[in-house]
């Protein structure tokens, strides 16, 4: 066996990655062979100094620590896993998510948790542009505030944002349910303030509670969700198409 | 008797008004909506019937018809995939969604392009076991809608499409009716039923072509870099599209032209965005051939091709694969005029109807209505389309061996000359009986 065999063996079995001497290809490749045989639950992601697509595709119940910043699409089309950046990350974090729970602890870029069709993605700083765009049913929490265009076309899942909202926030939206704590610049096309009922209460209470968000309260958010007026072509519309 | 009849003998019609041109205008006027429909352009368009093949003589030495091979086979994905896609026909099947579609008949093309050992494509929408079931090699289209997009169906694809556009509309986004929108397409896509379904334009999480490059990347490492990675884009700024997407790291690309059909957008979209397929191969091979990368990223052609001569012709201009999509509904039965008296109720007649966003297809292919559904049968259908694959394949043979070739990929523009101007300058062949190519060395 190779010295390199050797030093892959040992990340293998103990879970840690130095992407300053191993590759995002080996680490990968190394969280998608769990699928296969599992050989470690808890994975420690060291210097990854903002590179791209790290921990991408994992299909498993795995722990994963990246302890600094992360590229673009960390966490993309994660299933199952637990992944924490401990630092800032890039355009696209956790986009089409299936399941699991992406944290991270600083700001986000743009697209964040884009498309994702179900999982919790809480971001402890603020969010990019167009947060949770094309969102399919994932959850996002966002402790500070969104850029613009966030949910643009959401489908489903929550958006809850404890900061404030950019522009156009929830343009051209389907059936995602936004709770904004502060202000919002403007609403997109079709996107309303709706009332607050109990159940809303209740959801964003259910939702903080998932996310260990402690320092919120849901009666200080307000309701915002599609009008429905959008859903089929309608040529008095056609100033907001 | 007025003075002007008494001169003319008959009306006359105006060129620039039209009667079509007219009627729009009326419908315009009428319904304050604009005409959305499905299929590729109808105007007429410089295509390939405007070439023409110099078949061997003194200067040239024929294959044996009958008796001496030529091959037909093609790798796709050599670049960078641990496993390429090897078709047994250079004719693959187009990307056309299950939605746009019924599940019939995507299962009928799964059918017929396995048969000859052939590919077929996803579509907005994601990817149904019918298809995948019956599909050998499915290409799984990512598109910015993302509608149905999962790691698992990624990872069960032959090769990943990622959709920038599409020949019938450059630039613009995906469009399913709510009539379509039942509760299996609306579960697959997580809309409301009855919805009408607006597919973006633009991708989600990536904007120019630096961006691609990382998201290519990251299929890949979903992917462990098994399977191809194509980049589709309709034909416009072909030269500079298909410069950025090998620098991208496509390992396929695919260039729809302006023939290229759609399950519905806009009729002015059609008809007045994108170039002709002719125009935009020889563009899409010398960006190709300028980076060394012609044959080694291989180039997929599609829009407006309808037998073994347009195949022949794609590849004689550089193209390593052709895709088909209407002329494979189009085998399947769609436009059958045994359902004329149907397709006149609905307004049109057998050879025009191009309302399949509406869910109405008499020949039950473009809807999701389940009787009309009933009328189509998948195993005759995928019969049918194999026939017609086949065809196309010993149509491109026999002119590929008339040119002494013994593999259609040995097909060259040398082989071929234009019969218009306008032909030859955007095919670069010279007009026939001379040695004439517009544009070519300043004159």
């Amino acid at each position: 066996m190779t010295t390199n065999n050797l030093a892959e063996k040992s990340a293998t079995e103990n879970g840690v990655y130095d992407l300053a001497v191993q590759s995002v290809r080996e680490l990968n490749q190394a969280l998608h062979d769990q699928r296969h045989q599992l050989t470690c639950t808890e994975w420690k992601v060291l210097n990854p100094k903002g590179q791209h697509n790290i921990a991408v595709g994992v299909d498993k119940k795995l722990t994963i620590d990246i302890q600094g910043h992360a590229g673009y699409y960390c966490a993309g089309m994660n299933k199952e896993a637990d992944i924490t950046v401990h630092g800032h990350a890039g355009q696209g974090v956790a986009e089409n998510m299936m399941s699991g729970t992406v944290r991270v602890k600083g700001n986000a870029s743009s697209s964040a948790g884009a498309t994702a069709h179900g999982g919790l993605l809480i971001i402890e700083g603020d969010a990019g542009s167009r947060c949770g765009i094309s969102m399919k049913g994932v959850d996002i929490v966002v402790k500070g505030s969104v850029g613009h265009m966030s949910c643009f076309m959401g489908q489903a899942g929550i958006l809850a944002v404890c900061g404030d909202a950019g522009d156009a926030l929830g343009d051209s939206l389907y059936e995602a349910h936004i709770y904004v704590k502060g202000s919002v610049k403007s609403l997109g096309a079709d996107c309303i303030e709706k009332e607050m009922r109990p159940e809303h209460i209740e959801e964003l209470t259910a939702l903080f509670e998932r996310a260990g968000v402690t320092d919120q309260d849901p009666k200080d958010f307000k309701r915002y969700g599609s009008a429905r007026q959008l859903y089929n072509f309608k040529v008095d519309n056609a100033a907001a198409y | 008797m007025s003075e002007k009849r008494k001169y003319m003998t008959e009306p006359r019609e105006s060129a620039t008004f039209d009667r079509h041109t007219l009627a729009e205008i009326r419908r315009a006027a009428d319904t304050g909506i604009y005409d959305i429909r499905g299929a590729g352009a109808k105007r007429k368009l410089p295509h390939f019937d405007d070439l023409l093949f110099l078949g061997a003589s003194m200067s040239r030495y024929p294959l044996e018809g009958y008796r001496e091979k030529c091959n037909t086979s093609v790798t796709l994905g050599t670049r960078f995939a641990k496993k390429p896609i090897h078709l047994d026909i250079p004719v693959t099947i187009a990307g056309m969604s299950f939605g746009a579609l019924s599940a019939y008949a995507k299962e009928a093309l799964g059918r017929g392009a396995s048969a000859v050992g052939t590919s077929t494509t996803t579509g907005d929408g994601g990817m149904t076991p019918e298809e995948r079931g019956q599909s050998t090699k499915l290409v799984y289209q990512y598109l910015p809608s993302r509608y149905g997009m999962n790691p698992d169906d990624l990872r069960k694809a032959d090769a990943i499409e990622v959709v920038l556009g599409q020949g019938a509309k450059p630039g613009g986004g995906g469009m399913l009716l709510g009539q379509k929108i039942t509760d299996r397409v609306a579960k697959m896509r997580t809309l409301p039923m009855g919805v009408d379904q607006r597919s973006a334009c633009r991708h989600p999480d990536w904007t120019g072509p630096d961006d691609l490059e990382i998201k290519i990347k990251e299929l890949r490492e979903i992917t462990d870099w098994q399977v191809p990675i194509y980049i589709k884009v309709g034909a416009t700024r072909t030269y500079y599209d298909v410069k950025l997407a090998v620098k991208a790291g496509a390992d396929v690309i695919v260039v729809d032209g302006m023939q290229g059909g759609t399950a519905a957008t806009q009729d002015v979209f059609i008809e007045h965005v994108g170039i002709p397929t002719l125009a935009a191969i020889p563009q899409a091979v010398q960006a190709l051939q300028e980076m060394g990368m012609h044959r080694k990223v291989q180039l997929i052609v599609s829009g407006g091709i309808r037998n073994g001569a347009d195949v022949a012709k794609c590849m004689a201009l550089g193209a390593d694969a052709v895709a088909i999509g209407t002329a494979a509904m189009v085998a399947l039965g769609d436009n059958d005029p045994k359902w004329e008296e149907e397709y006149q109720k609905l307004g049109s007649t057998a050879g025009c109807y191009d309302d399949w966003h509406e869910g109405r297809d008499p020949a039950g292919i473009s809807t999701q209505d389940p009787e009309l559904m009933k009328r189509f049968d998948p195993v005759e259908g995928g019969r049918r389309l194999a026939n017609y694959l086949r065809v196309l394949t010993l149509e491109a043979q026999t002119l590929a061996r008339a040119c002494g070739k013994n593999d259609l990929r040995n097909l060259e523009p040398e082989d071929l000359v234009a019969l218009t101007v306008e032909s030859a300058a955007m095919a670069r062949v010279p007009l026939a009986g001379t040695q004439w190519i517009p544009g070519a060395n300043n004159w």
